[in-house]
């Protein structure tokens, strides 16, 4: 009875395999997303585990942003598949958070710190419902947890960076998701703002959330995430920072970018 | 004046003060609709769109002739406007996404393009012998004289739905304005929500092509938010705002061109509103050229009152008599310019500040934070706790002031 043996054995691959996909808070199977003629990302697979803080890095243009749009359906992909936390985007949108590059808005735009922030709890607001105590208190704190409390009636123009970045994440923190996806957020933004952003991130991961963000500070990964995935254009290595984060896999992604003494100077795992 | 009088108390007959309800209504729905186009950052489509009514227009006439019907009815010359706008506001987004042309160039093309299809339209059935009577030039600039009742009805309601889908709309529409991709993140059809803002400001449009005419229909699409956006850093305010000012040029424009029915509707309306504006960019607060000369002047004695605490703490002489004046009037020194214990402690929190600001214009390199950098406003209302306290953290600990 071969024949039967290797169909049980495929089917058990499949099971662990689903199970795998399940565990994970974001998958991703052979996404391409091209913008022209030229793919941004080419036959792109990837895991991030469920609960883990994960790094998306790699070099300009290697399709960071890219990759979090195109798993959000923001930009079309040629080819692929994503799932989170096993389901379909679609079934999985409301447990999902989504932090945008600060500079990807108008910040002279007519409205203030806590509008912004009642902007994550539009799935539960909808059309016409009245902004309710719950709701408001629900935007106060997530405002306080990034230490903007006394900011709330201010014009976002009037920020500095750092604070928007900060208001940003308060927004994404009112969606109280299990996801939080973040487009380079320590981008331009002050020493305090990236001790606050990396304080927040740690707290909603001790709490079991799962965090991943494009990251471009190769010096903080070490201290910042347990998890990373190096992407330039393909998938370059990933896996627990302790030992994907190596010089043979920075070197692959970044090319000739990196030079030897700034590759020593990361203590990555097995250097 | 006794005419114009009636006219805006709605007194000047059933027919007028008809119209000017309408022209109201529509004032506040191009108003409120407007003010998601420009947040949009989309006000010039309306423009391609606006003039784009023209050849529907002319073409619907020529097909109700043709047919043997009255060539004036007004729903069947809309309908034709509203498809050749339709038509029209499809190829600027098709220009724009096949080509490299970018969409200023694109609303460019098409604007003229139709218009001047229009116009040769237009010449065309004026040769006519049954086009004579036709008055589609109206539609150019608007005119209230011989409006039926009906048509003044459809205005009306036109633009109450309009208004009523906004209100509906006007939540997912503000988040899709300020952060497109967050708002698709969210789950938000970004696509079809466009497409609605776009479908009001059409509705706008062609209600509002007897009324303003088809030329200057932008006017009021734009000038409204524009206004508003002196007066206020919120869009539920600002929707508000704009509606009242789009409503009162809808009703005071009507009321005159009800008096003197020689003047064209649609530029009476636009002046009241440009002058809604020009107010506004004068005298609005904050925003207004006003408040800028005003603000400027308190900046200039912010900055001598800064420099004198800073002289002071540092023991230095002050000969500026306005810095003079200004230390003396807060009661920072005696009238013979030594420093009062006030001062002093005053001197003392202002060079710490200063030293502080040096630290956070080494470290923030935002120029909405530099800009505020003016002496007089705390440093606490622009950093947080947090960031003062890593500002403090370099400086070391306070040092007695005026020692050396």
């Amino acid at each position: 009875m071969p024949e039967r043996l290797r169909l049980a054995a495929d089917d058990g691959a499949m099971l662990s395999d689903h199970a795998d996909v399940a565990r994970a808070a974001l998958s991703v199977r052979g996404m391409t997303v091209s913008y022209g003629e030229k793919p941004a990302l080419f036959s792109v697979d990837a895991t991030f585990p469920v609960g883990a803080m994960s790094a998306i890095i790699g070099p300009n243009g290697a399709g960071k942003s890219t990759f979090l749009k195109a798993a959000l359906g923001l930009v079309p992909m040629v080819s692929g598949e994503v799932q989170f936390f096993g389901q379909s985007l679609a079934q999985a949108r409301a447990r999902i958070a989504y932090v945008p590059q600060r500079a990807s808005v108008d910040w002279d735009f007519p409205t203030t710190v806590i509008d912004v922030v009642l902007m994550g709890r539009y799935r539960s607001l909808g059309l016409l419902r009245r902004i309710g105590r719950a709701e408001m208190a629900l935007a106060q704190e997530a405002l306080a947890r990034v230490g903007m409390e006394g900011f709330a009636n201010r014009q976002i123009g009037q920020l500095s960076g750092g604070q928007q970045q900060r208001v940003f994440l308060a927004r994404a923190l009112a969606q109280q998701a299990d996801l939080y996806l973040l487009d380079e957020p320590f981008a331009g933004v002050d020493a305090a703002t990236e001790r606050a952003i990396i304080a927040v991130l740690k707290d909603l991961n001790a709490a079991g959330k799962s965090v991943i963000a494009v990251h471009h500070d190769l010096s903080t990964v070490v201290d910042y995430f347990d998890h990373v995935f190096m992407v330039n254009v393909r998938a370059m290595a990933q896996g627990p920072v302790a030992s994907a984060f190596t010089t043979t896999a920075l070197s692959q992604t970044y090319g000739g970018r990196l030079g030897a003494g700034q590759l020593d100077q990361l203590h990555p795992a097995g250097s | 004046m006794a005419g114009f009088l009636d006219a805006v108390l709605l007194q000047a007959g059933y027919n007028a003060a008809l119209v000017t309800i309408g022209a109201t209504l529509l004032g506040i729905a191009a108003g409120t609709s407007g003010t998601f186009l420009f947040l949009r950052k989309r006000a010039l489509v309306s423009d391609a769109m606006a003039h784009a009514t023209l050849p529907g227009i002319a073409l619907a006439f020529l097909v109700m002739v043709g047919f043997g019907g009255d060539g004036r009815n007004l729903a069947g010359l809309l309908l034709g406007a509203g498809a050749s706008a339709l038509i029209g506001l499809y190829l600027v987004d098709w220009i724009v996404r096949h080509t490299r042309l970018a969409e200023d160039a694109a609303i460019g093309a098409v604007l003229s393009v139709f218009f001047g299809f229009g116009v040769v339209l237009l010449t065309v059935i004026q040769s006519l012998d049954r086009g004579r009577q036709a008055g589609l030039e109206d539609f150019l600039l608007g005119a209230t004289a011989g409006m039926l009742m009906q048509d003044a009805v459809l205005i009306a309601v036109g633009g109450a739905l309009v208004v009523a889908l906004i209100v509906i709309l006007r939540r997912p529409m503000t988040l899709v304005a300020f952060d497109p991709g967050h708002a698709a993140a969210l789950g938000l059809p970004v696509g079809r929500i466009d497409l609605a803002m776009m479908g009001l400001v059409l509705a706008i449009t062609v209600i509002g092509l007897t009324l303003v005419g088809l030329i200057l229909i932008i006017a009021l699409l734009i000038i409204p938010p524009v206004t508003a956006r002196f007066w206020t850093d919120r869009v539920a305010r600002m929707l508000l705002i704009a509606g009242c000012v789009g409503g009162a040029a809808g009703y005071l424009g009507a009321a005159l061109s009800a008096t003197a029915p020689d003047l064209p509707t649609g530029p009476i309306i636009v002046l009241i509103a440009a002058g809604l504006f020009t107010l506004s960019l004068f005298f609005a607060p904050r925003r207004g050229v006003l408040a800028a000369v005003l603000a400027r002047r308190r900046f200039q004695a912010r900055v001598h009152w800064r420099q004198g605490l800073l002289s002071l703490a540092r023991a230095e002489p002050i000969h500026d008599p306005l810095t003079l004046r200004i230390l003396r009037a807060a009661g920072a020194i005696r009238p013979d310019g030594v420093a009062t214990d006030k001062g002093r402690a005053l001197a003392a929190k202002s060079l710490r500040d200063e030293r502080r600001w040096d630290i956070a214009r080494a470290i923030h390199q935002d120029t909405a934070l530099t800009g505020r950098y003016d002496g007089l406003t705390p440093i606490e209302e622009v950093f947080t706790a947090d960031q003062i306290a890593d500002f403090d953290a370099r400086i070391g600990a306070p040092q007695p002031v005026g020692a050396a």
